[in-house]
C-alpha cells in the first residue's frame, strides 16, 4: 500500500495539481482577455467598453460565460451529432494540452521534453481539425466554406512559421524550450532576427484566425464561418479554445523571440521581478498587439491572404534561413 | 524609382505601422460615450415621442372628439368613439391609439385644434408584450398628467413657429 502511495498515487496527485495550476490561471486569463479586448478596442474607437457589471465591468466575462452556458443547445437537422459535439471539445482540448511544455521559469514546466517546439508545432497544426470537423459536421454551407478557408489558411501559414522556427533553432541548437530561452541570455532573438519575428507574429495571427486574417469567421460574408451552427456550451468551448490558442501563440512568441522568463536587462532592478511575471508581461504585450492589430486592420481578401503566405512569407523566410545559416557558419557562431 | 519606393514601403510595413500609430493615439483620447441609462442626450422641443392627452388647468379634458386626428392618421392607429356627455358637451367615450401601428409622424398633433393630443418628450415606453402598447383613453390621460410640465414648456417654445 505504501508503495502504491509513494510510487503511483502521490505523483499522480502532484501532476494533477500542477495541471490545475496551469489550466485555472489560463482560463481566468482567457476570461480577462475577452474583457481586455473589448476595453482596448473600445478605447481605440473612442468608446468605453463594458463598464456596468462589477467595478469597471471586470465581471463582464463571467456574466457572458454564464449567459452562454444558460442558453439552449441547438443541433442542426442533418448534422452529424458525434462529430458536431466532438469538434469544440477537440479545439478546447488542443488549446489546453499544448501548455504542458511551456516553461514559466527555469525548471517550472510540466513536461520538459527535448522536442518541445515540435510538440507545440504539432499541437497547433492539429487545431485545424477542430475547425474542419465543425464545418463539416454542421452540414451548413457557411460553416463548410469557413472550414475550407481555415484549412487552407492554416496550412499555408504553418509553412513559413516552420521556417521561422528553423531559423531560431539554428541559433539555439536545441528543440528544448528551456534551452531556447537560455540561449537568449545575451540578447533576445527579436533583435538579431527582427524580420523573422515580424513574420512569426503575422503568421501567428493567421494561425489563430485573428483579424486581419479572420476569414474562417468572416462575418461579413460567411455569417460566422465554421461556428455558425454552434450555440451555448459548444460555442463557449470554441470561444475559449480560440482565446487560449491566442495566449499560447503569444507564449510561443515570447519564448522564441522575447526571451521567455528572462528580464529585459540582466541586472538589479529587473532581476528582482521573478521570471513568471516577466513571462506573463511579455504574453500580455503580445496579446495587446493582437487586439491592437484587430482594431486597426481591415480583413484581407482571400487571394491576398494566399499571396502573402506563399509568395511573400515563404520565399522571404526561406531566404532568411539560408542567410542565418550562412552567417552562423562563416563566423563560427554555430551552437555546440 | 517608384517601384523601389513602393517595394520599400511594403517591405518595412510603413503604412501598417502608421495605421497602428493612429489607433494607439486614439486610445488615449477622451471617450465620446454617453452613459445612456444614467446620462441622456438633449432632445428637441419638437421631439415626437409617446402620445399624451392633455387637460385644461381646471382638470377638464381638452379633447372635443372632432376626430381630425383619426382622419389624418396615415397608419390608422387612432380609433375614436364619441357621444354627448350628460352636461351636453361633446366628449370621447373611447380614444385608443395602437402604438404598434403608429409611425410617429406627428400629424395628429398638427391636426388637433385644441392641443389635446400631443406627442410628448418620453421615448422610454417599451413594454414586455404587445397588449401593453394598445393605449386607451385612460392611459393617454395619465400620460398627459405625468408629462404636462415638459409638454407645456415645449409647446410654449414652439408657439412662435406654428
Amino acid at each position: 500500500m505504501a508503495e502504491f502511495w509513494s510510487g503511483f498515487l502521490l505523483p499522480l496527485i502532484i501532476i494533477v495539481l500542477k495541471i490545475l495550476a496551469i489550466v485555472v490561471p489560463l482560463l481566468v486569463a482567457v476570461a480577462f482577455m475577452t474583457y481586455a479586448e473589448r476595453k482596448i478596442m473600445g478605447a481605440m474607437q473612442l468608446r468605453q467598453g463594458p463598464n456596468i457589471v462589477g467595478p469597471f465591468g471586470l465581471l463582464q466575462p463571467f456574466a457572458d460565460g454564464l449567459k452562454l452556458f444558460a442558453k439552449e443547445q441547438i443541433l442542426p437537422v442533418g448534422a452529424n451529432r458525434f462529430v458536431f459535439y466532438l469538434a469544440p471539445m477537440l479545439t478546447f482540448f488542443l488549446a489546453l494540452v499544448a501548455w504542458a511544455v511551456i516553461p514559466f521559469d527555469y525548471g517550472m514546466v510540466l513536461a520538459d521534453i527535448n522536442v518541445g517546439i515540435l510538440y507545440l508545432f504539432a499541437i497547433s497544426s492539429l487545431g485545424v481539425y477542430g475547425i474542419v470537423m465543425a464545418g463539416w459536421a454542421s452540414n451548413s454551407r457557411y460553416a463548410f466554406l469557413g472550414a475550407l478557408r481555415s484549412a487552407a489558411q492554416m496550412v499555408s501559414y504553418e509553412v513559413s512559421m516552420g521556417l521561422v522556427i528553423i531559423t531560431v533553432l539554428l541559433c539555439v541548437g536545441s528543440l528544448n524550450l528551456t534551452k531556447i530561452v537560455e540561449a537568449q541570455q545575451t540578447i533576445w532573438f527579436a533583435i538579431p532576427l527582427l524580420p523573422m519575428f515580424v513574420i512569426f507574429f503575422i503568421s501567428a495571427l493567421a494561425e489563430t484566425n485573428r483579424s486581419p486574417f479572420d476569414l474562417p469567421e468572416g462575418e461579413s460574408e460567411l455569417v460566422a464561418g465554421f461556428m455558425v451552427e454552434y450555440s451555448s456550451a459548444p460555442f463557449a468551448l470554441f470561444f475559449l479554445g480560440e482565446y487560449a490558442n491566442m495566449i499560447l501563440m503569444s507564449a510561443m512568441t515570447s519564448i522564441l523571440f522575447l526571451g521567455g522568463w528572462l528580464p529585459p536587462l540582466p541586472f538589479a532592478p529587473f532581476t528582482w521581478i521573478p521570471g513568471p511575471i516577466w513571462f506573463a508581461l511579455k504574453i500580455a504585450f503580445c496579446l495587446f498587439v493582437y487586439v491592437w492589430v484587430r482594431a486597426t486592420m481591415p480583413r484581407y481578401r482571400y487571394d491576398q491572404l494566399m499571396r502573402l503566405g506563399w509568395k511573400v512569407f515563404l520565399p522571404f523566410s526561406l531566404l532568411w534561413v539560408v542567410l542565418t545559416a550562412g552567417v552562423l557558419v562563416t563566423f563560427g557562431w554555430l551552437p555546440k | 524609382m517608384a517601384f523601389l519606393d513602393r517595394a520599400a514601403r511594403s517591405l518595412f510595413l510603413t503604412e501598417l505601422l502608421g495605421g497602428l500609430g493612429l489607433t494607439l493615439r486614439y486610445m488615449f483620447k477622451p471617450k465620446v460615450t454617453l452613459n445612456y441609462p444614467f446620462e441622456k442626450g438633449p432632445i428637441s422641443s419638437r421631439f415626437r415621442g409617446e402620445h399624451v392627452l392633455r387637460r385644461y388647468p381646471g382638470g377638464e379634458e381638452r379633447c372635443i372628439a372632432c376626430k381630425l386626428c383619426e382622419a389624418v392618421c396615415p397608419a390608422l392607429a387612432i380609433t375614436i368613439e364619441a357621444e354627448p356627455r350628460e352636461d351636453g358637451s361633446r366628449r370621447t367615450t373611447r380614444y385608443d391609439i395602437d402604438m404598434t401601428k403608429c409611425i410617429y409622424c406627428g400629424y395628429c398633433q398638427e391636426a388637433c385644434p385644441v392641443d389635446a393630443i400631443v406627442m410628448g418628450p418620453n421615448f422610454e415606453f417599451s413594454t414586455e408584450n404587445r397588449e401593453e402598447l394598445f393605449y386607451n383613453k385612460q392611459k393617454l390621460l395619465a400620460n398627459g398628467d405625468r408629462w404636462e410640465a415638459e409638454i407645456a414648456q415645449n409647446l410654449a417654445a414652439e408657439a412662435p413657429y406654428r
